[in-house]
């Protein structure tokens, strides 16, 4: 199967042709011409490689209401993703090799991203004892990233041990910072708002003693860490003493924490309920900040479907959590692009280059580039739409962006040469 | 008026003076009358949908909206579908269907009311939710302030105790302010929010420093379970600090008034000789609640039926 891409400009550059042949991008020029190849016409266009997510709830198994690996891997192309990460927190929780290499089988047979699943750190996310990790590593699923994402492991000897022991796997452990015992109850960001809403209040230190502790873990064991879902300022800086240190440590954040803000709250609607809470502007500025500096090395977009009913209620009975795929990047587009903060480079590097290498993904997070693997997106940056959650491809439809303006839109997906997405839509 | 009553944060001070207001005008309408009825609200339904046990508020609500002659249908969330697991969307569109005019909702979750008024198209009245507001219970406190010591403006009113957990504190802060009261907050730092620094009120861990200034002070109802999560080391240690006593009652000026929204724990925040002395306007505060909730019904519904 051949592709001829017209006129796209990598990474914002000038506007080249791109042949994609065989899985592969076989040239990359000017004015390229070949017989009998799809053509897709990308003025105006950027390309950018194919996006690389460390965080994504599928659901499946055991939440096929809200999401299955097929609908949320039609998300993910959609919006340029062209491998996910399927988080442990399923019913049953993939804390086995059985697991692991279901989750991986569907994503296969749905054939729209890679699907690379997590494994648990601990049996079942209790925080009691490992999870047959070596086992999951060796698997059909080639486990690397060992994350209890929804729990944190709090226990600090339990920690350490996961920490040593994925080391013998290449492995990473992916901590959900919270400490457990600041955050009973807790509804949103503590601060002036949660005192006068009455919501129980979820303080910042909670996330930042955890990543603290684990930081000066990770430094003594000499461990790989990385950091789900920062939403503090003050987690930011914790990170960049801990990376002037050399400590080997890696940090995600949110699409939704780097745009919205706790103030969404005030409605009560719990489409805006997610853990961690959406926090202060402060924090947001400087989480845009530490993903244009490199101290947050990823976006990461802990897409997070739910059904109807577990949304349309007060809001402490809701699941926390809010969709991601569809519109991380023009989420990045508007908070950092926009800004000035990241160039399309930039963006390539924290959506996939860094993603792809936390999640050691040899495929994807590639140069856009003759030889590489042709896995890409095809961007247009001028469109502006607004979010309309009934049109997405998730079988949910918490989306906090609804009725919101966004910038970019994403025209084309391809995996490995094949055209995902095209004109905007699923291919299938 | 506003279509709904969900906090006191959204009263100004002309809704809130009108409420009070018109609570005074009901009670002269009423006084004297032997029958304390009045037909204002004839044919209208309201609907108590109490998701947690209060026999006090439901009570003064079920009375204040039969003296105005409405049909009241009280439905505890206890033994009923709710119990089943019916949602609260779900139980607002089935009694909306059944023709009520207005629910009067008391959730555990601060925000259902807002949730609720969402969903149907008659009035909501916020009876309290979770931590956040109970805007009724700070209009009859203003109610009460306002009638024993003739004004509101600058009346120096302290609210002492476990602020953190308490609806009627938030109201009360909101409402008292908007009248031009100045409140002070009284409570262990444990028990207060964090953020209560952008409040418009000054705050204190000191009560003995306070009660000299104050011309009302309202005892807010603390559990003593909340030494189990060391909000405080024990029942004898708050009550020790944060008590009010015969002994500190003297330290209040001449006419200083002793408030309390009830239930209450005498011996705890509050000693019995306290609770019964002349200054208590708590009997009060329950009789004035009556007439507070009159008006508000009266002001959300009292138009022509929709």
């Amino acid at each position: 199967m051949t592709t001829l891409i017209k006129g796209a400009r990598v990474l914002g550059g000038e506007p080249a042709d791109l042949l994609l042949e065989d899985g592969r991008i076989a040239a990359v020029g000017r004015r390229l011409s070949v017989t009998g190849a799809d053509v897709v016409d990308a003025d105006g266009l950027v390309a950018l490689p194919g996006l690389v997510d460390l965080h994504t709830h599928l659901r499946e198994p055991g939440r096929e209401d809200a999401e299955t690996v097929e609908t949320g891997s039609r998300a993910a192309a959609l919006g340029g993703y062209t491998a996910v990460h399927a988080m442990a927190n399923t019913d049953p929780v993939a804390d086995t090799a059985g697991v692991v290499e279901q989750v991986w089988r569907l994503g296969r047979q749905a054939g729209l991203v890679d699907v690379v699943p997590v494994g648990a750190v601990t049996v079942g996310l209790r925080g009691e004892r490992l999870a047959e990790l070596g086992a999951m590593a060796d698997s059909a699923a080639r486990v690397r990233v060992f994350s209890d994402d929804g729990h944190c492991v709090a226990d600090p000897a339990l920690m350490r041990r996961a920490l040593e022991y994925v080391k013998a796997l290449d492995g990473v452990v992916a901590q959900h910072a919270e400490e457990p015992r600041l955050t009973v109850g807790a509804q949103m960001n503590e601060g002036d708002r949660s005192a006068r809403l009455g919501l129980t209040g979820w303080p910042a230190a909670a996330e930042e003693a955890v990543i603290a502790r684990d930081v000066l873990l990770a430094q003594h064991v000499g461990a790989r860490l990385h950091v789900c879902h920062v939403s503090t300022a003050g987690s930011v800086e914790i990170l960049r003493w801990a990376k002037s240190r050399g400590v080997q440590v890696t940090a995600e954040v949110t699409p939704h924490h780097l745009l919205l803000t706790e103030a969404l709250a005030e409605s009560y609607d719990p489409v805006f309920k997610v853990n961690p809470p959406l926090r202060t502007d402060e924090d947001v500025q400087a989480l845009r900040q530490g993903l244009a500096d490199g101290t947050v090395d990823a976006v990461a977009t802990d897409h997070a479907p739910h059904a109807v009913e577990d949304k349309e209620s007060e809001w402490a009975q809701a699941r926390p959590g809010m969709l991601g795929l569809e519109q991380a990047l023009p989420v990045v587009v508007e908070a950092l692009v926009e800004t000035g903060l990241l160039d399309w480079a930039g963006v390539a590097d924290r959506m996939s280059v860094r993603p792809a290498a936390i999640g050691r993904l040899d495929g994807h997070g590639r140069p856009v580039a003759p030889g590489e693997p042709a896995n890409l997106l095809l961007l247009d940056p001028a469109a502006r739409a607004a979010v309309d959650p009934a049109a997405l491809a998730s079988r949910s439809r918490n989306s906090p962006y609804a009725g919101r303006e966004l910038p970019g839109r994403v025209v084309a997906t391809f995996l490995r040469g094949e055209a995902t997405v095209l004109d905007g839509k699923a291919v299938r | 008026m506003k279509r709904h009553l969900l906090e006191a944060a959204d009263l100004d001070r002309a809704d809130a003076t009108l409420v009070l207001d018109t609570a005074a005008q009901i009670d002269q309408a009423l006084a004297g009358r032997e029958v304390k009825k009045l037909p204002t609200l004839r044919g209208r339904t309201v609907v108590n949908l109490f998701y947690e046990d209060s026999t006090r508020t439901r009570i003064s609500f079920e009375l204040a909206a039969k003296r105005l002659s409405a049909d009241v249908i009280n439905f505890s969330a206890k033994g009923s579908s709710v119990s089943k697991g019916e949602s609260l969307k779900d139980t607002a569109l089935t009694l909306e269907a059944m023709g009520s005019d207005a629910i009067v909702v008391r959730h555990s979750a601060s925000g259902a009311p807002h949730r609720l008024a969402n969903w149907v198209r008659g009035s909501v009245v916020n009876a309290g939710d979770g931590t956040h507001e109970h805007p009724t219970q700070a209009l009859l406190d203003a109610y009460t302030i306002r009638r024993r010591l003739g004004r509101l403006d600058g009346v120096r009113v302290a609210v002492v105790g476990d602020v953190l957990h308490s609806r009627v504190a938030r109201s009360n802060v909101w409402l008292l302010t908007t009248l031009g009261a100045e409140v002070t907050l009284v409570a262990p730092p444990t028990l207060l929010p964090v953020g209560v620094g952008a409040w418009p009120v000054e705050v204190s861990y000191d009560l003995d420093a306070v009660l000299p200034k104050a011309d009302a002070v309202m005892m807010l109802r603390v559990q003593a379970e909340r030494m189990n999560a060391s909000f405080f080391p024990s029942a004898r240690e708050y009550s020790r600090r944060y008590g009010l006593d015969a002994r500190r009652m003297a330290a209040l000026g001449d006419d200083a008034i002793v408030m309390h929204p009830g239930p209450m724990n005498r011996g705890m925040e509050i000693a019995a000789d306290v609770a019964d002395s002349v200054r208590s306007t708590i009997v009060e505060q329950v009789g004035n609640g009556v007439s507070v909730r009159m008006a508000v019904l009266y002001l959300l519904l009292g138009g022509a039926p929709a």
